[in-house]
């Protein structure tokens, strides 16, 4: 039944777009890293302890915390291809863990990956830009948590994770962030080596490299080892602050030397949207973020805000096969995807 | 030729996977073959960061392939990872392997970690009082080291006072400094 629910509810409200700041940040995610003691990591861990670790961390925390258990071997790959795009579980539990199971709540911002790289992961989501708000809720579950389990720690080199790169605070803060204003106007490309300077890591979260689909990149602390989680979520919060100012300026000089242009841009993707038959992810990406860049700036006022964040999430491959109820080819689900949009932009159209 | 996987469709893709000397082929139809392929691409990241982790770390390459002479290769007691299969891999095997490790692990963490290798943030609660008493002082003496560079120097005094009860307590606790 609540697998069910996963899988059908289409958006969780954390990707509703209307949290704190929601003009250029779409969502926030904090990820703690964890293991238990004297358990080897789940890379080298033999079957029996590996679904011992699940049975436990299902004790000391599913009913405390009121999460659900999905275990990664009794879902077929569609269903938890759905809950990677959904980001409840990460492509590694799905693909490559060994008895990997998720515990999720029912409102969806909050997942525990068990038996992923490290023991447990423990994500909590936000809509907007909400780091302290979420670290603190995330700090909370691993409290509850550690009431009942045996964490490994060590006092120099704080809790110990399969990868080096997570030692310390396994602490993992990053924040969706919308920036068509930077992107059109060409400062993305100085902007990210400046910021890789800093300990964070800036990549586009759908696409390659800097090429980021609708203009939607995720920032992202590297550094785990030697900095407070309070210092981490500070300091990535004052660049997502200053990204916020540039993209405004940027969006403010666009507004003043090319109106006509950026109307255009605008209504010629809103003219895509609402009239294609067959649209491809990149594409479909691209005029999303324009639209949504026109509903901030006042062009298009008739559609709601969440429209971006909604369709970037049920146009991807796995929901539309799940929305069609079965396997679709490439081409098929293009024509999925623009009959999707087009249902979506006529609702709003007659609300 | 029919696809192998649904024998239904034509065959339109032939694979051919090589394993150890030995040949099999694989004919599908474009749709199993898209199914197939994304399984087994998307789950074997052939330049994920734990495979570019082994060339950082190791120090002397060339050495490497050619010791000048062999010595006892290092391993953990508990899980018996050697560090050359950590250095492969980019992952540890269990929690133990940090202090078996431990000689050969402070470049590596700072080479990852911005020059840090000592942890500054949250203390799980059953690790007992006298961690957190050591993380409050430490919080406490950068706080008063920055109120004395302010010349704030009445709530430096206050926080002084903090500092040496703390201290006094550490003390009768038996805690080591």
């Amino acid at each position: 039944m609540s697998l069910e629910r996963f899988i059908n509810q289409q958006t969780s409200a954390w990707m509703s777009g209307t949290g704190p700041d929601s003009d250029v940040v779409l969502s926030t995610r904090v990820r703690l890293a964890r293991n238990l003691n004297n358990v080897m990591f789940p890379t080298i861990l033999p079957v029996e302890e590996a679904k011992a670790v699940v049975t436990q961390m299902v004790e000391a925390a599913a009913d405390k915390l009121s999460l659900e258990l999905l275990k990664m071997e009794d879902l077929s790959s569609l269903q938890k291809r759905v809950l990677v795009e959904k980001h409840l579980i990460s492509p590694f539990l799905a693909e490559t863990s060994f008895y990997g199971a998720a515990l999720i709540s029912e409102q969806e911002d909050v997942s525990i990956m068990v038996n992923e790289e490290d023991h447990l992961r423990i994500q909590c989501m936000a809509s907007g830009l909400q780091l302290h708000e979420t670290l603190d809720k995330a700090n909370r579950i691993d409290d509850v948590i550690e009431q009942q389990v045996q964490y490994a720690f060590d006092e120099k080199k704080g809790y110990l994770t399969a990868c080096p790169t997570n030692v310390g605070t396994g602490l993992r803060a990053s924040v969706m962030i919308h920036l068509p204003g930077l992107v059109l106007t060409r400062q993305m490309n100085r902007i990210i080596p400046a910021i890789s300077q800093l300990g964070l890591v800036v990549r586009g979260i759908y696409g390659e490299g800097s090429e980021a689909l609708g203009n939607i990149f995720q920032i992202s602390n590297q550094l785990t080892l030697g900095k407070s989680e309070e210092d981490i979520i500070n300091d990535l919060d004052s660049i997502v602050h200053e990204l916020m100012s540039r993209e405004q300026s940027a969006r403010d000089a666009l507004m003043q030397t090319s109106p006509t242009q950026l109307e255009d841009r605008i209504f010629r993707s809103y003219g895509i949207l609402s009239n294609s038959r067959v649209i491809e992810t990149s594409e479909a990406f691209q005029c999303l973020s324009n639209v949504r860049l026109g509903i901030d700036l006042g062009y298009i006022t008739h559609i709601s805000k969440s429209i971006l964040n909604e369709l970037m999430f049920l146009t991807q491959p796995g929901f539309l096969q799940q929305y069609a109820g079965g396997p679709l080819k490439a081409e098929d689900r293009d024509i999925r995807r623009a009959a999707l949009i087009r249902e979506r932009l006529e609702l709003e159209e007659t609300n | 030729m029919i696809c192998q996987e649904c024998h239904e469709r034509p065959a339109a893709l032939h694979f051919t996977k090589t394993v150890n000397g030995k040949m099999t082929e694989v004919y599908l139809c474009e749709h199993c073959a898209h199914e197939k392929g994304e399984h087994l691409f998307s789950g074997h990241p052939a330049f994920s960061l734990n495979n570019l982790l082994g060339g950082l770390f190791n120090p002397e390459p060339h050495f490497a392939t050619n010791p000048p002479f062999q010595e006892q290769e290092t391993h953990c007691e508990k899980c018996h990872m050697t560090f050359q299969q950590f250095l492969q891999s980019g992952k540890f095997g269990c929690a133990q392997c940090y202090k078996s490790f431990d000689s050969k692990l402070a470049s590596i963490l700072k080479r990852l970690h911005g020059g840090n290798t000592v942890h500054q943030g949250k203390i799980p609660a059953r690790m007992g009082g006298a961690l957190h008493l050591q993380k409050e002082l430490q919080e406490l003496r950068e706080k008063l080291q920055e109120m004395v560079t302010s010349e704030h120097f009445e709530q430096a005094a206050n926080v002084r006072d903090q500092i040496r009860a703390l201290e006094k307590k550490q003390l009768d606790e038996g805690g080591v400094q």
